[in-house]
C-alpha cells in the first residue's frame, strides 16, 4: 500500500558493493517506505542476491560505495546481528543446515535474544512452544520440525517455510524475501504468501526478490524493480511484472541501453569522452 | 614400547622405592603383581621416539614423582551430591584411589548385581575374578598398565549374573582432592551370558594442585551380554590422567562406549576392544573438548578376531586455545574374521589458529570379504553457519558457541542417561563459550 507520508525505512542511495573484488552492484537507489511490497525482479546474475546479501552484512559482500540508511541510520554502521535486532530480516534463497542445533532451541533463542534486545519479554520453553506451534499451524508446517535439526534433511519446500516461520518469529519492519518462491509448488506458495501477507502491517515492508511473477500474483507488489548488470534499470506497478512474464527481460534491457544512449546520457558521455 | 631398559629412569625408580608388596594371601593375585612389577622395573619410559606417542610428550609427566596417598580425605555426601547420578542403582566412590564406603550406595541391589570395592569382592568371589583381573588389560608391553597392576590394592568391580539386565547405570565416582599424589584406580566390569548393564566411570579433580590418575579398566562381556560404558574425564586443569582400557567380547556381545574428556593438562586414553567371539558388536564414540594448553590423545584399537563382527566408531574433538588433540584410531581384521562391518571416522573442529589436531585412523585387514571404511576431517566452524545465526540476532561468540556445542551434541545426544547429558550439555555450553 503506497502512501506518500509513510515512514522512510529503507533508503539505497548510489550502493555499489563487490564480491572477490568484483563490482557486482553499480549505483543501487531505492526507497521503500512503510506498508510497501516492492519486488525486485532480473534475469539470473543481475546483482538481486547481491543486493540483499550486501544488506544484510554477509561478509563476502564488501560495500564499496554509496550509503544505507534504516530507519534514517547508517545501517552499515553497525553488526548484521544488530541489523537483524533493529528489523532487518533476509529470508535466504539457500538456508544452511545446522546439524545438531534442534529448531525448537534455535527458534527459542532467536525469538528470545531478539526480544531481549528489543526490551520485550522473552519466553520459557514451554511458553514459547505453544506460541510457535500457533505460529506453524498458519504455515501449515508439521510440529515434527521443532523436534529435527535446523533445516538438516528439509527439503526445499520445508526450508523455505522455515524461514517465513523465523520471519513471523521476528516481526521484522523490513523483510527481503530471496527466491521464496523457488522449490515451492503452487499449494505452498499460496500458504506461504498468505502468511507473508498476514505479517504485513501499515507499518512494515517486504522486498521480494524474485525469477518469476508467479509470486506476485498472491502477494501484491506496489513496485516492480527491474536489475541488469548491477543496476536497476526499471522501475514499475504491478503491471510491470506481468508484462515481464509475457515478453522477457530483453525489451527492457534494449530500451534501457537505447536510453543509456541517447546524448545527454551517463553512458553517452562516458563512450564519447 | 617394548624396548628394554638397561637402567631405571629415575621415575621408576622414585614411584616404586617405597613399594612393598602388600600381605594379602591370595596367590595367584599376589603372583600377578609380582610379575607386574617385574615389568614395571624392566619397561622402558615411553618417549616421543615410540610410534604409540609420537605426538604426546610425556616428560612433564615423569619429572613428578607422587606417592599414593595413604589415607583418604573426609569428605561428605553433601560435597558431592552434585556428582550424583539420578538414575543410579549402585554407586562406588573413590577419594584420592581410596575406596570410600561411607560415599558409596550399594544397598537395595538385585540379587545378581554385585558392585562393590575389589578387595570385599576378593573375599567371597575371588573364583569369579580369577579369571578376569588383568587378563583383559595386559601389562607386559605397557608401563602404565604395569604400575596399576603393582599397585593394585583395591578397585571397583561389578557383576552382572547370566541372564539378568540392570537396566539403571552403575556409577563409579573417581574424585581427585589433594595435589601430589598418584592414585591407580581399576574397575572390572563382569557381564555374564545374556546379562545387560551400564557403566559410568566418571573422574572429577577437586584441587587446582598436580596429580596423576593412572588408571585402568577391563570389561569382560561374555556371550549374548550387553554392556554400555560411560567415561567422563573432567580432571583439574594441571593434572595428568593415563588410562587403559580392555574389552573383551565373547559370541554375539555387544559393547557401547561414550567417552568424553574434558579435562586435565594431559592425558592419554588407550581403548583396546577384541572381539573374541563371533558376530560381536562394538559401538565407540568419543569427544575431546580441550582448550588452553591442554594435550588430549586417544588410541583404541577394534581388534576383529572372529568373523561377522561390526563396528562403528565416531571420534570428535573440539580444540581450542593453543591446545593439542591427538586420535589414533586402528581396525585390525584378522585372518578369518570374514563378513566383518566396521566404519570409522574421526572428525576435528578446530576453534583456534593455534589448536592443532593429529589424527591417524588405520585400517589392517587380513581377510577378503569385508566391509570397512574410515576417514578423518580437520575443519573450522563454517562460516556460512555462523552468518546465518549472527542474521538471526546472535553475537557473533553465541553463533561460535552453538555451532561448537552442536559439534559435540552428536556425541553426547547418544549417552543413555538423561540427568547426565543435562549435565555435560550445561559443561560444554559454558567450555564452548569460553574457548571461542
Amino acid at each position: 500500500m503506497i502512501k506518500a507520508d509513510a515512514k522512510v525505512l529503507l533508503e539505497v542511495r548510489n550502493l555499489s558493493a563487490t564480491v572477490a573484488g568484483v563490482e557486482i552492484l553499480k549505483g543501487i537507489d531505492l526507497t521503500v517506505r512503510a506498508g510497501e511490497v516492492h519486488a525486485i525482479m532480473g534475469p539470473n546474475g543481475s546483482g538481486k542476491s547481491t543486493l540483499a546479501k550486501a544488506l544484510v552484512g554477509h561478509p563476502a559482500y564488501t560495500v564499496s560505495g554509496g550509503e544505507v540508511l534504516f530507519e534514517g541510520k547508517d545501517l552499515f554502521a553497525i553488526a548484521p546481528e544488530e541489523r537483524s535486532r533493529a528489523g532487518l530480516f533476509l529470508g535466504f534463497q539457500y538456508p544452511v543446515e545446522i546439524a545438531g542445533v534442534s529448531n525448537s532451541a534455535f527458534l527459542r533463542l532467536i525469538y528470545n535474544t531478539v526480544q531481549g534486545a528489543r526490551g520485550k519479554d522473552e519466553l520459557d520453553p514451554l511458553e514459547f512452544d505453544d506460541f510457535v506451534r500457533e505460529k506453524m499451524k498458519l504455515l501449515d508446517m508439521d510440529p515434527n520440525f521443532l523436534d529435527r535439526s535446523v533445516n538438516d534433511g528439509f527439503s526445499g519446500g520445508e526450508k523455505k517455510r522455515n524461514e517465513i516461520l523465523q520471519m513471523a518469529l521476528l516481526e521484522p519492519k523490513l523483510a527481503i524475501l530471496d527466491e521464496t518462491d523457488s522449490g515451492l509448488d503452487i499449494d505452498a506458495l499460496r500458504t506461504v504468501a498468505g502468511s507473508v501477507n498476514r505479517l504485513m502491517t501499515p507499518d512494515n515492508a517486504v522486498v521480494l526478490v524474485t525469477h518469476y511473477q508467479r509470486l506476485l500474483n498472491y502477494i501484491v507488489p506496489d513496485y516492480v524493480h527491474v536489475m541488469e548488470g548491477g543496476k536497476i534499470i526499471k522501475t514499475g506497478g504491478k503491471a510491470l511484472a506481468e508484462e515481464l512474464e509475457t515478453r522477457g527481460y530483453d525489451w527492457v534491457v534494449e530500451e534501457y541501453r537505447r536510453q543509456e544512449s541517447r546524448p545527454g546520457s551517463p553512458a553517452y558521455a562516458e563512450m564519447h569522452l | 614400547m617394548t624396548t628394554v631398559a638397561t637402567a631405571r629412569h629415575p621415575y621408576i625408580e622414585a614411584l616404586l622405592q617405597s613399594y612393598e608388596m602388600p600381605r594379602s594371601g591370595i596367590s595367584w593375585l599376589n603372583a600377578r603383581r609380582s610379575a607386574a612389577l617385574e615389568r614395571a622395573n624392566s619397561l622402558a619410559v615411553p618417549t616421543t621416539r615410540d610410534e604409540d606417542w609420537r605426538f604426546t610428550d610425556i616428560s612433564p609427566l615423569t619429572k613428578l614423582h607422587f606417592q599414593p596417598a595413604a589415607e583418604a580425605s573426609r569428605l561428605s555426601l553433601a560435597d558431592l551430591s552434585h556428582y550424583f547420578i539420578g538414575e543410579a542403582a549402585g554407586r562406588l566412590v573413590f577419594v584420592d584411589g581410596l575406596f570410600a564406603p561411607d560415599l558409596s550406595a550399594t544397598d537395595d541391589l538385585p540379587a545378581g548385581v554385585q558392585v562393590s570395592n575389589l578387595a570385599e569382592g576378593l573375599k567371597h568371589h575371588g573364583a569369579l575374578i580369577e579369571p578376569h583381573l588383568a587378563r583383559h588389560v595386559p601389562f607386559n608391553d605397557n608401563l602404565f598398565v604395569a604400575l596399576n597392576t603393582c599397585y593394585l590394592r583395591d578397585g571397583a568391580l561389578v557383576r552382572i549374573a547370566k541372564d539378568l539386565v540392570h537396566a539403571a547405570p552403575v556409577h563409579l565416582l573417581f574424585v581427585s582432592t589433594r595435589p601430589e599424589i598418584a592414585a591407580y584406580p581399576r574397575c572390572l566390569v563382569i557381564a555374564e551370558t545374556g546379562s545387560g548393564c551400564t557403566v559410568v566411570e566418571d573422574y572429577v579433580g577437586l584441587t587446582d594442585g598436580v596429580y596423576v590418575n593412572n588408571a585402568v579398566t577391563e570389561i569382560a562381556v561374555a556371550a549374548n551380554a550387553r554392556v554400555k560404558h560411560v567415561r567422563l574425564q573432567h580432571e583439574s586443569e594441571g593434572s595428568f590422567h593415563i588410562a587403559n582400557c580392555g574389552v573383551s567380547l565373547a559370541r554375539d556381545a555387544a559393547y557401547a562406549s561414550h567417552t568424553v574428556t574434558l579435562g586435565a593438562r594431559m592425558s592419554r586414553h588407550d581403548l583396546n576392544v577384541v572381539q573374541q567371539g563371533e558376530g560381536a558388536a562394538a559401538r565407540i564414540d568419543g569427544l575431546a573438548l580441550i582448550s588452553g594448553r591442554q594435550l588430549a590423545d586417544t588410541h583404541t584399537l577394534l581388534d576383529h578376531a572372529k568373523p561377522n563382527g561390526k563396528s562403528v566408531q565416531l571420534h570428535k574433538c573440539i580444540v581450542g586455545g593453543a591446545a593439542h588433540a591427538v586420535f589414533n584410531g586402528k581396525v585390525l581384521v584378522r585372518e578369518g574374521a570374514q563378513l566383518t562391518d566396521s566404519a570409522q571416522e574421526s572428525r576435528n573442529l578446530l576453534l583456534s589458529s593455534r589448536a592443532h589436531v593429529d589424527t591417524k585412523p588405520q585400517l589392517e585387514i587380513f581377510a577378503d570379504d569385508v566391509k570397512c571404511s574410515h576417514g578423518a576431517t580437520v575443519g573450522q566452524l563454517d562460516t556460512e553457519q555462523v552468518f546465518y545465526l549472527k542474521s538471526r540476532g546472535l553475537s557473533e561468540a553465541r553463533a561460535r558457541s552453538l555451532l561448537t556445542y552442536a559439534f559435540g551434541a552428536e556425541i553426547i545426544d547418544r549417552i543413555p542417561i538423561p540427568s547426565l547429558v543435562a549435565r555435560l550439555e550445561r559443561i560444554v555450553l559454558d567450555q564452548t563459550q569460553s574457548a571461542s
